[in-house]
C-alpha cells in the first residue's frame, strides 16, 4: 500500500515540476522584459516568492479556505446519522488515524470533495443534493472515492498543484496588465538603441509566454487531476467491496444538470465528478479535470472475482483496451484477497423530484439547527433555532406542540 | 586476546539480534490486539442496539416470537464467549438471526415507517459494516503475525519467550451466505 502511493507521488512529481519549471521560466522571462541586464533572476526570485507566499499559506489553512470557499459547514452526528456512520467505515476500512471532519455544502447540485493535507487531520464535504439523491451504498462508495483521495495524498498534491496553478495566473495578470498601464515606458527610457532590438524579441516572447503559460499549466494541473481518478476509483472498490454502489453513485451524479456555484476552476479537481458543466459543447479529453463518467462506471460494472486492485486494473485494460499501467505492479502485488460483496444493504428509494428538493431542503435546516416536530395529522413542521416560544398550535389541524430547546 | 573480542562481539550481535526480534514480536502483537480491540468496540455496540431493537420490534412483530428469541439467546452466547473462535462463532449465528429479522420486515409495513426502527436500523447496519472491515484488518494483522511466529528465524525466539499464534476472526462462510439477499 505504501508504495502504491510512492508510485503515484513520483508519476504526479514529474508533472509537478513541468508545473514549477513553467513559473520559473515565466519569472525569467518578466524580469527580463523589464530589466534586460540580470532581470530574469531577479523575476525568478519574486515568482519564487509569491509561490512560497501562497503555498505556505495554504498548507496551514488550505483546507479551511477551501471549505470556507465551498460554502461547507460542519455537522455534528445528529444532523445526518447515515452520513457521520458511513465516513467512519470508511475510516475503518481505509485505516485512517483519525476521524475526518464532516461538512455538508448547502446545495442541490450533487457533488463531494475531500480535504486535508495529512490523513491525521482532514475533512470530507457532501452537497446536501447528494445526500438527499443517494441511497446507503452509493452514498458509502462516493465517500470511500473521497477518503482514498485522503489516504493516497491527492489532497496534499492537488493543493500544491493548485497553488503553483495559481500563481503562474497570477503572475502573468499582473504582467500583462503592468505592459497596459504603461511598464513598456520604463523600458524605453532605460534601454539604449543597441539593445532595442534585442530587448523587443524578450519582450514579445514574455507576452506570448504570459498568454500561453497559464493554458499549458491548466493542462499539466488537469493531468494531474484525470489520473488520480482512476487510482481513487480503485481504492474505493477495495474499501466498500462493492464496486455497484460506486457506478450507480457516479451515474446519479452525472445525471445533473445543475452546476456546483461555489466551485471553480482551481477547486474542481477536488470533487469527485467535475463540478463544472461544459456549456453548450463536450469537454475534449484534455481540458475535463475529470475522466469521463462513462468510462469510470464500465470500469467499474466490469470488474468481477474481486475488490483488489489487480481486479480494478484487470477491468481497466478490458475497457481501454490498453496497456496502461494505472496501478503500479507493487500494489498488484497485493497478497491478501478481497472478495466482493454481494448484499446490497438498502434499496431505499429517493428517486421522486420532489421529494427530492424537500430532502435537502430539510438536511439543510437540520444544518441550520433548525428542529423539526411530526404532528400526528402528518405535517411535518419546522422549527428555526430562534423561536422562542414553549408551544404552538398546528397550523393544519389545531394540536397543541409543546418546544423543547 | 583476540579470541576473546571476537567472542564477545559475537555474543554482543547474537543478544542484539534477539533483543530485537524480541521486540518485533512484541510489536505485533500488540498490533493483533489493538486490532482485536477495534472489533471488539463494534461487537459490543451491536449487543447494545439489540435490546432496543427487540423492544421496538415487538410491538408490530407478533408472529416472529422464535426469531427474537433466537437473537436474544444468541446475543448472551455472544457476550459470554471468550475465544475468538467462540465468538466468530456466536456472532455468525446472531448476524444470521438478524438477517431473518430483516426478511420479516418486509411484511410489516408501520414497522418500516417508524423512524425509531429506521434510526435503530442505520445502526446496526453501520456497526456491521465496521465489524466487516476491522475484521479484515484484524486477520491481515494476525496472519502476518503468525507467518512471523512460524518462520525461522523469529519462531525460535517466539518459541524461547512462548508467543502463541493468533486466532483468526472467521465468520464462516455459509453463515454469511445466510445472510439473505433482501434489504430495505
Amino acid at each position: 500500500m505504501w508504495e502504491l502511493i510512492e508510485a503515484n507521488r513520483r508519476k504526479s512529481l514529474i508533472l509537478f515540476i513541468s508545473l514549477g519549471l513553467t513559473l520559473l521560466i515565466l519569472g525569467y522571462f518578466f524580469g527580463s522584459a523589464y530589466y534586460p541586464d540580470g532581470g530574469g533572476f531577479i523575476g525568478i526570485f519574486f515568482a519564487l516568492i509569491i509561490w512560497g507566499i501562497l503555498s505556505l499559506i495554504s498548507y496551514f489553512s488550505g483546507s479551511k479556505i477551501l471549505l470556507a470557499v465551498s460554502g461547507a459547514k460542519e455537522v455534528t452526528k445528529e444532523v445526518h446519522p447515515q452520513l457521520f456512520n458511513v465516513v467512519e467505515e470508511m475510516k475503518i476500512s481505509a485505516g485512517l488515524p483519525a476521524m475526518p471532519k464532516v461538512y455538508i455544502i448547502n446545495e442541490i447540485a450533487p457533488n463531494a470533495f475531500a480535504t486535508g493535507i495529512k490523513p491525521e487531520n482532514s475533512a470530507v464535504a457532501v452537497t446536501a443534493g447528494l445526500l438527499a439523491r443517494l441511497n446507503r451504498d452509493e452514498l458509502q462508495g462516493v465517500i470511500a472515492h473521497e477518503v482514498s483521495h485522503i489516504v493516497n495524498r491527492d489532497v496534499l498534491f492537488m493543493t500544491f498543484a493548485g497553488i503553483m496553478l495559481g500563481s503562474i495566473v497570477l503572475i502573468s495578470e499582473v504582467f500583462l496588465r503592468s505592459l497596459w498601464f504603461g511598464g513598456g515606458g520604463r523600458y524605453s527610457s532605460k534601454s539604449s538603441k543597441s539593445s532595442g532590438q534585442g530587448q523587443m524579441i524578450i519582450m514579445i516572447v514574455a507576452i506570448v509566454f504570459a498568454i500561453l503559460a497559464p493554458i499549458l499549466a491548466q493542462l499539466l494541473y488537469f493531468a494531474i487531476s484525470r489520473k488520480r481518478e482512476y487510482l481513487a476509483d480503485a481504492s474505493a472498490v477495495r474499501y466498500t467491496r462493492y464496486p455497484e454502489g460506486l457506478a450507480s453513485a457516479l451515474e446519479k451524479i452525472s445525471d445533473n444538470s445543475i452546476e456546483l456555484k461555489t466551485a471553480n476552476k482551481v477547486t474542481a479537481p477536488m470533487y469527485i465528478v467535475n463540478p463544472l458543466k461544459p456549456k453548450g459543447q463536450k469537454l475534449s479529453d484534455l481540458t475535463s479535470t475529470h475522466p469521463p463518467i462513462s468510462e469510470r462506471v464500465r470500469i467499474l460494472r466490469s470488474i468481477s472475482g474481486g475488490a483488489n486492485y489487480i481486479d480494478y486494473q484487470n477491468a481497466f485494460n478490458k475497457i481501454k483496451r490498453g496497456k496502461e499501467t494505472l496501478i503500479p505492479s507493487s500494489g498488484l502485488f497485493d497478497q491478501s484477497v478481497i472478495g466482493l460483496k454481494e448484499v446490497a444493504t438498502t434499496s431505499a428509494l429517493l428517486g421522486l423530484n420532489k421529494q427530492t428538493k424537500r430532502d435537502t431542503g430539510d438536511i439543510m435546516m437540520r444544518v441550520n439547527q433548525y428542529s423539526f416536530i411530526n404532528c400526528s395529522c402528518g405535517l411535518k413542521i419546522k422549527i428555526p433555532p430562534d423561536f422562542n416560544k414553549k408551544e404552538f398550535f398546528c397550523p393544519r389541524c389545531g394540536r397543541k406542540h409543546s418546544v423543547n430547546n | 586476546m583476540a579470541g576473546l573480542i571476537i567472542v564477545l562481539v559475537v555474543i554482543a550481535v547474537v543478544v542484539l539480534f534477539v533483543i530485537s526480534m524480541y521486540n518485533s514480536l512484541i510489536q505485533l502483537r500488540n498490533r493483533v490486539k489493538n486490532a482485536w480491540s477495534q472489533i471488539d468496540v463494534q461487537l459490543k455496540r451491536r449487543h447494545d442496539l439489540i435490546p432496543n431493537l427487540i423492544e421496538t420490534v415487538k410491538g408490530y412483530m407478533t408472529h416472529e416470537r422464535e426469531i427474537m428469541e433466537n437473537i436474544t439467546k444468541y446475543r448472551s452466547q455472544a457476550m459470554d464467549a471468550k475465544s475468538v473462535g467462540d465468538k466468530a462463532q456466536a456472532e455468525g449465528l446472531l448476524s444470521g438471526a438478524l438477517g431473518q429479522l430483516r426478511v420479516q420486515v418486509e411484511n410489516y409495513p408501520d414497522l418500516k415507517a417508524n423512524q425509531n426502527f429506521l434510526a435503530l436500523q442505520e445502526e446496526l447496519t453501520s456497526t456491521e459494516n465496521k465489524i466487516s472491515y476491522s475484521r479484515q484488518s484484524y486477520n491481515d494483522q494476525v496472519l502476518f503475525y503468525n507467518n512471523k511466529i512460524q518462520m525461522f528465524p523469529s519462531n525460535v525466539i517466539a518459541g524461547m519467550f512462548k508467543f502463541n499464534e493468533e486466532e483468526f476472526f472467521q465468520i464462516e462462510d455459509e453463515k454469511e451466505r445466510a445472510v439473505p439477499k433482501v434489504s430495505f
